[in-house]
């Protein structure tokens, strides 16, 4: 049974990960807004190439 | 890019901007144009390869300002750019622009293609819901002004504001809450999971060395929770206790002091397993609620000063020359050129050119008033058609109008003197918890001290009112989303209780029952044939006195002739000669040499212009505010439940006719300048009454601050408005009354919820004085209770909503 130890440890690890993860989300800024990345993701951005030639 | 111009019926509507097209004279290639400005927009795109703009959207453009004279000088002052500036490197700079214009995902993606028009641009990036473009820029290839000058050239005018940084605390807030709830979730779901042993009763199959484990385990994950994500709670409970009320913070204070030492007792003595999980889950859901009621409309501004409403800069004219200076640096005496269109910022006397100031934002005043050299013009007007230099007779801050943010009204906070139906019941709630613990810990006294404190503690856990601090955060959070929807917007929740307690109305008339771009014109005389209406039209296209565009915008399907003579004279007319015709537009006396006689009594409540062509007398334009759709019904469903009051700043001319909404002569006063439009709402308050100011500029600003609930009715509401709780978009007038019917209603849901979570609390407290408070018992009725409380809160208002025809 002492493998439940182990197997909290890990548990709580994982979860810790997530809240590290939600943590620097908040952090880094995605939850300033929530709209306009889903607005921005549909635009094509083949023509970047030829900015930079500019 | 093969789409055409859209033929909406006969119409054709722009190409750029979708607006009705007067005719096809302006086009390229098959595709229509408004106006001029409209066609250069798409002319830049068109070189810049950028038509994709296009793609998203049909007709997404705005129609650029016809005003071009707008400069963006200023910011090449170095003092101002260091304020415009997030940071700046002297090489790459980087700077956030507000641009109430953007409304589509066309303009996100030419927003964020602008590297394209500028080669200077590297970056930008648009945040939508708060209509922001942050870019980064190399200061040798551009300036912010060059940045500035290209989006207002397509169209996306950038308003320029330096005191921005209320906006960002309130992100910061935001912010935080959701690190908390982060902590608080991550806790709550361990604890969860760590006590189900303990839900199952499996402790006494498995090693007494888990249950001790499992115990400090879920100590170790509570701490975060108690002293992070619920240091909410015991700040506001604190503030409360100073400002003596006991709000509803306090209880749960309480609450959760009590769980959380009666469980680290319970595990430290191994004497049980504690309610950590009931702790974290309430701490938990009361941050979600928290998170729910603080939706903001991030867009629009709340608390402007008529700062935001003054230019940023002002051109001076030293020693001959002119140049451009912040607002900040303006000095009495100094000499300043003031622009068509341009809002002078300082009491001043006219120096040299023609004034003719707008007043209507300011005053309520809807016809402009004509000024001449050596008299003083008030600070807060616009000036309308030629550019005129005045002298600066008083600063800024101590003019006439600015005068009005020194009052009280605008010094103390109204929300600190809210004592909200929340804070009023938790009031009675927490002595009656109090005294129920302490009865009963005093019954149990004598048989087991053990007992009491059981007791004692269960009673203040039962009685933490999770329940009833759910309730109010999702029941107005939601209200609040659902006037969202209806084109109200509020400043917070604390609005929608203060509505519902309202006795009086009080109407602003200028801007706000009328409509201050859409006025009535009619043509009372000889029928005029389609040349004279050439003529018309092409005479009063070359003025920009209002009463002129009005003429002008009326006869939309008219052709325009060239003209060859042209003369404006202030205060009188327009004159000018047509194909070999002399056309008179003006006042009387100016058109006609002898006064016409016979004149209809009943139409004193307009403008007129006269009319003649050829010296020969053909009548007159009679122009009338248009009074907004809906307004009779709107008063006369508001009369039966409210007192309504008219505050007028324009002259009485539309007295008689405004006698038909408000019968008692009493209730309406014109000529009311900003101070007596506030002082009249303070003597309604002192008479008892909870007064509704709804208005719109900024003489309405005292009076808005003052009331109970001030709302500004705004034609776009990412445009100016004074300071206020409430923003109502203009095509959302007529529902007013069914709002603030709303309001009450769902006052009553809270009411409701407050019976159903007391409900719950008695059947807890049944098991708490008898000292049956199993954790289990309290693990389910907690989430059992809250659910079910903010489910009826939701369910009830969007039913309530749908009742009242709302969307």
């Amino acid at each position: 049974m002492s493998v439940i130890y182990i197997l909290i440890g890990v548990s709580i690890l994982v979860a810790l990960g997530f809240l590290g993860a939600f943590l620097w989300a908040v952090k880094s800024g995605q939850y300033d807004d929530k709209y306009t990345p889903s607005v921005r993701m549909l635009f094509d951005d083949d023509d970047k190439k030829e900015e930079n030639n500019k | 890019m093969s789409s055409d111009s859209v033929n909406a019926g006969k119409e054709i509507l722009c190409f750029h901007c979708g607006d009705i097209c007067k005719d096809d004279s302006i086009y390229i290639d098959d595709k229509k144009f408004c106006c001029r400005s409209c066609k250069l927009v798409y002319e830049i795109l068109q070189e810049n390869n950028l038509c994709k703009y296009y793609d998203f959207e049909n007709q997404p453009g705005n129609s650029p300002p016809v005003r071009s004279d707008i400069k963006y000088e200023y910011l090449d002052d170095e003092i101002t750019k260091k304020q415009m500036l997030d940071f700046s490197d002297g090489k790459i700079s980087t700077a956030t622009f507000f641009i109430p214009q953007m409304h589509c995902s066309s303009c996100i993606w030419l927003l964020e293609n602008l590297y394209k028009l500028d080669c200077g641009v590297t970056h930008s990036q648009v945040n939508f819901p708060q209509k922001k473009l942050v870019f980064k820029f190399l200061e040798e290839k551009t300036s912010l002004r060059k940045i500035a000058e290209l989006l207002d050239s397509l169209g996306y005018e950038p308003l320029i504001n330096l005191d921005a940084t209320e906006r960002k605390s309130k992100q910061k807030h935001i912010k935080n809450l959701y690190y908390k709830v982060g902590v608080a979730g991550f806790c709550f779901g361990n604890i969860m999971l760590l006590s189900f042993p303990e839900y199952l009763g499996l402790e006494k199959l498995t090693d007494p060395e888990f249950h001790k484990l499992f115990g400090y385990l879920n100590l170790f994950l509570s701490l975060p929770v108690f002293f992070y994500s619920s240091s909410e709670y015991y700040l506001s409970a604190y503030k409360g206790l100073k400002n003596k009320i006991i709000n509803i913070d306090f209880p749960l204070f309480l609450g959760i002091l009590v769980v959380f030492l009666r469980s680290v007792f319970e595990i430290v003595t191994q004497s049980g397993a504690g309610y950590m999980d009931s702790m974290s889950g309430l701490v938990f859901f009361l941050l979600i609620g928290k998170i729910f009621q603080s939706k903001t409309y991030e867009a629009m501004s709340f608390e402007r000063s008529y700062k935001s409403y003054f230019p940023l800069s002002v051109t001076v004219i030293k020693s001959g020359t002119h140049k451009t200076i912040p607002l900040a640096n303006l000095k009495v005496g100094d000499r300043i050129y003031v622009r068509n269109n341009e809002v002078i910022p300082a009491d001043s006397i006219l120096f040299r050119g023609e004034g003719n100031i707008d007043y209507s934002f300011v005053t309520g005043e809807s016809l402009p008033v004509q000024k001449v050299l050596g008299e003083i013009i008030y600070a807060g007007g616009r000036q309308i058609g030629s550019a005129v230099e005045l002298e600066v007779l008083k600063e800024v801050s101590q003019s006439y109008l600015t005068q009005l943010w020194n009052s009280d009204a605008f010094i103390k906070d109204k929300d600190s003197k809210l004592v909200g139906f929340s804070n009023t019941i938790s009031k009675y709630f927490t002595l009656a918890v109090l005294t129920l613990a302490f009865a009963s810990a005093a019954y149990w006294m004598p048989i087991s001290f053990d007992m009491a404190v059981n007791v004692f503690t269960a009673v203040l856990i039962v009685a933490c009112p999770c329940a009833l601090a759910l309730a109010i955060p999702f029941a107005y959070g939601n209200v609040m989303r659902i006037f969202g929807r209806n084109k109200f917007y509020i400043k917070n929740t604390n609005v929608i209780e203060k509505l519902s307690k309202v006795t009086s109305v009080v109407f602003d008339k200028t801007g706000t029952i009328t409509q201050s771009t859409k006025s009535e014109i009619v043509f009372m005389g000889s029928q005029l044939d389609y040349k004279q209406l050439t003529l018309v039209k092409s005479l009063s296209a070359q003025s920009t006195h209002p009463l002129s565009r009005k003429i002008y915008e009326l006869l939309s399907d008219v052709d325009i002739i060239e003209i060859k003579e042209y003369k404006e004279i202030t205060g009188s007319g327009i004159i000018g000669t047509l194909s070999n015709h002399v056309v008179k537009l003006g006042s009387e006396s100016f058109v006609n040499e002898i006064p016409v006689i016979s004149r209809p009594a009943n139409e004193v409540n307009s403008s007129k212009v006269f009319l003649s062509i050829d010296n020969h007398y053909l009548g007159y334009f009679s122009i009338s505010n248009a009074y907004r759709q809906g307004l009779s019904e709107l008063i006369n469903t508001l009369e039966k439940n409210y007192a309504l009051h008219l505050l007028s700043g324009d002259n009485e001319s539309e007295r008689d006719f405004l006698k038909s909404f408000f019968k008692d002569p009493l209730q309406m006063h014109f000529h009311q300048s900003p101070e007596n439009k506030l002082k009249y709402i303070k003597a309604l308050q002192n008479e008892g009454q909870e007064v509704l100011m709804i208005g719109d500029g900024l003489n309405d600003a005292g009076a808005l601050k003052q009331s109970n609930v001030g709302i500004s009715i705004s034609e776009d509401v990412t445009n100016f408005s004074p300071a206020c709780d409430g923003i109502l978009n203009s095509s959302e007038f007529s529902k007013i009354s069914d709002l603030l019917r709303f309001s009450k209603d769902s006052v009553n849901v809270i009411i409701i919820s407050f019976a159903l979570s007391f409900l719950y609390n008695i059947v807890a407290l049944f098991f708490a004085v008898e000292g049956l408070l199993k954790p289990i018992i309290a693990a389910i009725l907690m989430p059992v209770s809250s659910i079910s409380v903010v489910v009826l809160c939701v369910v009830a208002t969007n039913y309530l909503a749908k009742k009242r025809k709302l969307k």
